[in-house]
């Protein structure tokens, strides 16, 4: 054997063990799944495949957990994981199943919106593939997703990605962006056909308000905010004022832009008689000028150049040593989307929607987001959901 | 999956098996040899579905 071949071997053996090495953790977590323990409230579950059947059998189907009220009341939809890197808003879902309890009216709630996202990562910024809450009984480990689809789902992208039905010229990778592919259709490319089915669902149910969590950079002029359409934007204003007046955090207003299509805040408003909602949390994580994409800078918000950008006033939320945490995140989206709730009630009494046992913006600051889960091993059985 | 997702993953595999054909008939460049098997490891990734 010629040392030649020597060569080509030992290159066959290396490149072998480098695709295996980086393959293994990328297979782990696109199959991994995150236990969560439905609560007293949930009634139900069943699926996006429910109302679009092309989604059945696929890993982009999610599930819908329904918390259906004691007396018949509104409807409201809440929606995590639109884009799977930006997670408080899945945790804030997660604490809804496993605690609320709805006295009127009908909760609906998708913790895994995209779920081909979250089981989706970019090794090129160097995210982390999961990140742990801490909890009483040990850490709870999560699946930290991407903005978008994967191609193992949704493969080829477009040059551009027309939206439909508007037509307008996106980038091609919104084709796998969850939240440019509303209103979506039932014979479109698989992400059109997962929002075609949300969109089926607030139809078909009569949904009276949708919020969509989200999470912003805090170098982005929206970001801490709840966007609005037109319809939706008194309900807006005035959960603004009063979050700001009680629970002394700012989210200000944003309107929807009529002219920028596939978004959720605007085609849900758009093609059905539901009120939607984005609310959008800041995230240092996403912060293209930051240090290391570390598990700790997705947890705390502690970043030293954002520190430095905030003291020469480029930043467009208040940033100090405390960063921006995960608890104030999620209390945010928590405090937020109950007021939103509690101001639909107020304005539509035959459709109020009244739920306890949901933590606050305080709660959450004070005691963490991990003091809201529950041990699936200890729990019944039935009552563990896998995302 | 659709009949374009079907035919991308042809392609794959093509561009694939012409990489590792290259590399199996390289007989005196060590940098192309190690070149062929760089890119073909996106491509082993995607035909496994690993990414």
């Amino acid at each position: 054997m010629t040392d030649k071949n020597n060569v080509k071997i030992a290159l066959t053996i290396l490149a072998l063990a480098l695709v295996t090495a980086g393959g293994i953790p990328l297979y782990k977590h696109r199959h991994s799944r995150m236990p969560l323990v439905a609560g007293p409230g949930v009634t139900k579950v069943i699926k996006l495949s429910d109302f679009e059947p092309s989604l059945k059998g696929r890993m982009i189907d999610a599930d819908i957990f329904v918390l259906e009220g004691r007396e018949p009341g509104g409807k409201a939809l809440l929606i995590a994981n639109t884009h799977a890197n930006e997670p408080a808003g899945l945790l804030a879902t997660l604490i809804v199943i496993e605690n609320a309890v709805v006295d009127k009216g009908t909760l609906y709630v998708i913790p895994t919106f995209n779920a081909s996202a979250s089981r989706n990562t970019k090794p090129g910024d160097g995210y982390p593939l999961y990140y742990d809450i801490p909890t009483a009984w040990g850490k709870v480990l999560f699946r930290m997703g991407n903005r978008d689809a994967s191609p193992l789902d949704q493969w080829p992208d477009p040059d551009a990605y027309i939206h439909y039905p508007d037509k307008q010229l996106l980038s091609y990778l919104d084709v796998r962006n969850t939240n440019r592919t509303w209103p979506g259709r039932p014979d479109g490319p698989p992400m059109e056909r997962v929002t075609f089915a949300a969109m089926e669902l607030m139809r078909r149910e009569k949904i009276d308000v949708a919020i969509d969590f989200h999470g912003a950079e805090t170098m982005f002029p929206v970001t801490n905010c709840i966007v609005a359409p037109q319809k939706s934007a008194k309900i807006a204003t005035l959960t603004a004022m009063m979050v700001k007046a009680m629970e002394g955090f700012d989210s200000h207003v944003e309107p929807s832009p009529q002219n920028f299509r596939g978004l959720s805040h605007r085609e849900i408003g758009d093609f059905s008689d539901t009120l939607p909602f984005l609310l959008e949390a800041p995230i240092p994580f996403l912060d293209q000028p930051t240090g290391p994409k570390t598990v700790k800078l997705l947890l705390d918000g502690k970043d030293p150049f954002l520190l430095n950008l905030a003291k020469e006033k480029r930043l467009f939320v208040p940033y100090d040593e405390n960063g921006w945490p995960m608890d104030k995140r999620v209390g945010q989206h928590m405090s937020t989307a109950l007021e939103i709730l509690k101001q639909f009630s107020k304005k539509t009494p035959g459709r109020a929607l009244k739920l306890t046992g949901v933590p606050q913006y305080a709660e959450l600051v004070k005691n963490g987001v991990g003091a809201y889960f529950h041990d699936p091993a200890k729990a019944d059985p039935k009552n563990v959901h896998y995302e | 999956m659709n009949i374009i997702m079907i035919f991308y993953y042809l392609i794959s595999a093509f561009l694939a098996v012409l990489l590792a054909w290259n590399f199996i008939r390289e007989k005196k460049n060590v940098n192309d040899m190690i070149l062929y098997l760089l890119v073909l490891a996106p491509f082993v990734l995607r035909l496994l579905r690993i990414k």
